[in-house]
């Protein structure tokens, strides 16, 4: 914009006047759109906060739903025991935390056992090893899969997957944690492939012939030199699938069964947080200890994805200081 | 390449918004109150009543065309909740509205809700074909599903793991297996929560070891069992004479609730439900019809 005011024509420094008044316009719609989302996230949560707060605040609402109900042992068994029961409807209702908690682990585990050694291994196989024409065939085709809607991949899960593994492995249980868990395991193999793939290209060419002339083999030079330096992408790809995989409500909804179930066999039926939330919210009578309930699952759900993926943040961060070599 | 991928992706949101804000502004101006000035009526619950609701849909459009009806399910509890946010102008149920939501209504609106029985209807007990077992009386039941039998053996079957599937607790069919079976008591943790009868019903009819409940009208390709009130009455199955004089012990009527005394089109269309044409359609869908003796008999 350095120019004489000899050359400058009243024409052009008009034209350039409307140039930024138009730039001025778009930069502010662009900072107004992006405070509207921020601002809608964080009133979201503010909602969320504050419906399932009365569960620590309301007296009439903290005799059947408090800390303590959901947390520690609520009831009895059919063999008599005390145990953790999720029993909204009921003429004493029954709201403990435990057992959606182990089945929303016990889903994600399993998803996370699936999706993570074949995302890497596709990621690792596009990357160095598959020709260049089979690899642009073989990217969009994974990436197809995130298009996938869930209902449909649960579906799937519910009549073809469930069907063949109770005839593999003799399941007592139809739905259980490990049909639910390999259908969400099919959801999140393209988020981390996805990330997974884009940081190993993304390595520099010259890591990798440095390595080669070195004298290193292919096999070397990928485990030793190429993955190391990917390692926070790739990790960042795994907390991403987690969190999607901890969050996903409709494959376990149609997939797990969803039985309240205290145990840590794969082959029972589990109900997740989620799915709860989902399949319980539309009925639930407005303002009730199970409304709420319903919402102090959703702000713990937060909450654990929250600490997740601060904490996956927290790695990052230090494997890419480590790369940097600021620390040892 | 990424900034293209931005851009789309900003359209496709500000898409998203302008498409669910028009998709949310179309029923509200469809559906008026009581629908009375449109011709869409909506229809909203139970689960169980779902297909009756749609045959009567298709049936209904040969005798007034020019009325839409929309017919969703979710639950007789969701029915009832919607009938009192007044998001629906009538409110399917396979149980009795209670007290408490009666009083509800009537606290939001001043008014009595208007109950309307539509047809009858026997609550089956499923098991897979290749089970042996023929009858099985209600106090069985109650173990069972509470989960103090956990084992065919004990009820004179072929041994192996009972494997319970239930509905979720936004069912009528729930709260009334509930109610009238286990007595109020709860189901056992590890009863499978399907969404729907005809997931119940697919879910019995591929496992050999399952056992569950449902409207009468959904049972295919699975074994309806005879039901004891107790271990010495005698087993009734659950068909029309049965169910219509109440010898058989899990027959209920099955409700709409309307938010007033209805009008214009839609007395028109309860009182054509009511009628011998709409009736046809409950015996066609599996259900039973009301009739004076039926309404005699469960009094």
């Amino acid at each position: 914009m350095i120019q004489s005011a000899e050359t400058v024509t009243p024409s052009r420094r008009r034209s350039a006047r409307r140039s930024r008044i138009i730039e001025w316009l778009i930069e502010k719609t662009i900072l107004a759109t992006a405070t509207v989302a921020i601002i809608s996230i964080l009133l979201i949560f503010v909602f969320i906060g504050r419906q399932a707060l009365p569960v620590l605040s309301s007296e009439s609402v903290r005799q059947t739903a408090n800390l303590r109900e959901f947390f520690t042992p609520n009831g009895t068994t059919p063999q008599g025991e005390p145990g953790y029961i999720w029993q909204p409807v009921s003429e004493k209702p029954k709201y403990s935390f435990i057992p959606l908690m182990i089945g929303t682990l016990k889903a994600t585990i399993v998803a996370m056992l699936v999706a993570v050694p074949l995302a890497l291994l596709a990621a690792l196989y596009t990357t160095e090893y598959a020709p260049r024409r089979l690899r642009e065939y073989i990217k969009p085709l994974i990436e197809l899969l995130a298009a996938t809607p869930s209902v449909v991949l649960g579906f799937f899960a519910l009549v073809v997957m469930a069907s063949w593994m109770q005839q593999a492995f003799g399941f007592e249980m139809r739905l259980n944690a490990i049909v639910a868990g390999c259908a969400l395991g099919l959801a999140i193999i393209p988020v981390i492939y996805t990330v997974a793939e884009d940081t190993l290209t993304s390595v520099p060419r010259t890591l990798r012939e440095a390595s080669l002339a070195l004298g290193a083999t292919r096999a070397q030079t990928l485990l030793r030199v190429i993955l190391p330096a990917a390692l926070p992408g790739v990790f960042a790809g795994i907390v991403l699938g987690f969190g999607r995989a901890i969050g996903e409500t409709m494959i376990v909804l149609m997939a797990a069964g969803n039985a309240a179930i205290v145990s840590w066999s794969l082959s029972d039926s589990i109900r997740t947080m989620s799915a709860t939330i989902a399949a319980e919210l539309a009925e639930v009578v407005y303002g009730s200890p199970h409304y709420h309930t319903l919402f102090a699952i959703g702000a713990l759900l937060f909450i654990i994805t929250f600490v997740i993926n601060s904490i996956g943040a927290w790695i990052i961060g230090r494997l890419n200081a480590r790369m940097r070599g600021t620390v040892q | 390449m990424t900034r293209i991928t931005q851009t789309i992706l900003l359209l496709a949101i500000v898409l998203m918004i302008v498409l669910k804000g028009c998709a949310q502004r179309a029923p509200q101006s469809s559906s008026g109150p009581s629908g009375q000035a449109g011709n869409t009526i909506t229809i909203k619950g139970s689960d169980t009543m779902v297909q009756l609701g749609q045959r009567w849909a298709e049936e209904y459009k040969k005798v007034a065309p020019n009325i839409v009806l929309q017919v969703t399910g979710g639950g007789s509890g969701t029915g009832i909740a919607a009938l009192l946010n007044g998001t629906t102008d009538i409110a399917q149920s396979s149980r009795p509205m209670k007290e408490q939501e009666q009083a509800e209504f009537k606290a939001k609106t001043g008014r009595e809700v208007v109950e309307i029985k539509v047809a009858l209807d026997g609550l089956g007990v499923y098991v897979n074909q290749a089970n042996p077992l023929k009858e099985i009386s209600i106090p069985q039941l109650r173990e069972i599903f509470t989960g103090k039998i956990t084992d065919w053996r004990e009820v004179g079957a072929t041994p192996g793991k009972i494997i319970l599937y239930s509905r979720e607790n936004n069912s009528g069919t729930y709260e009334y297996f509930k109610e009238h079976v286990l007595e109020k008591g709860d189901f056992a943790p590890n009863a499978q929560t399907l969404q729907g009868t005809s997931a119940v019903i697919n879910a019995v009819s591929k496992d050999e070891r399952g056992i569950g409940y449902g409207g009468i009208a959904y049972a295919k390709n699975v074994k309806v069992l005879a039901i004891k009130k107790d271990a010495a009455s005698p087993a009734i199955s659950p068909d029309l004479t049965h169910v219509e004089d109440g010898t058989y012990p899990l027959s209920r009527f099955l409700y709409w609730y309307l938010p007033q005394e209805p009008t214009g089109e839609l007395k028109k269309l309860v009182d054509w439900v009511t009628s011998q044409a709409g009736q046809a359609v409950v015996k066609d869908v599996g259900y039973f019809p009301i009739s004076k003796n039926a309404v005699a008999a469960h009094r």
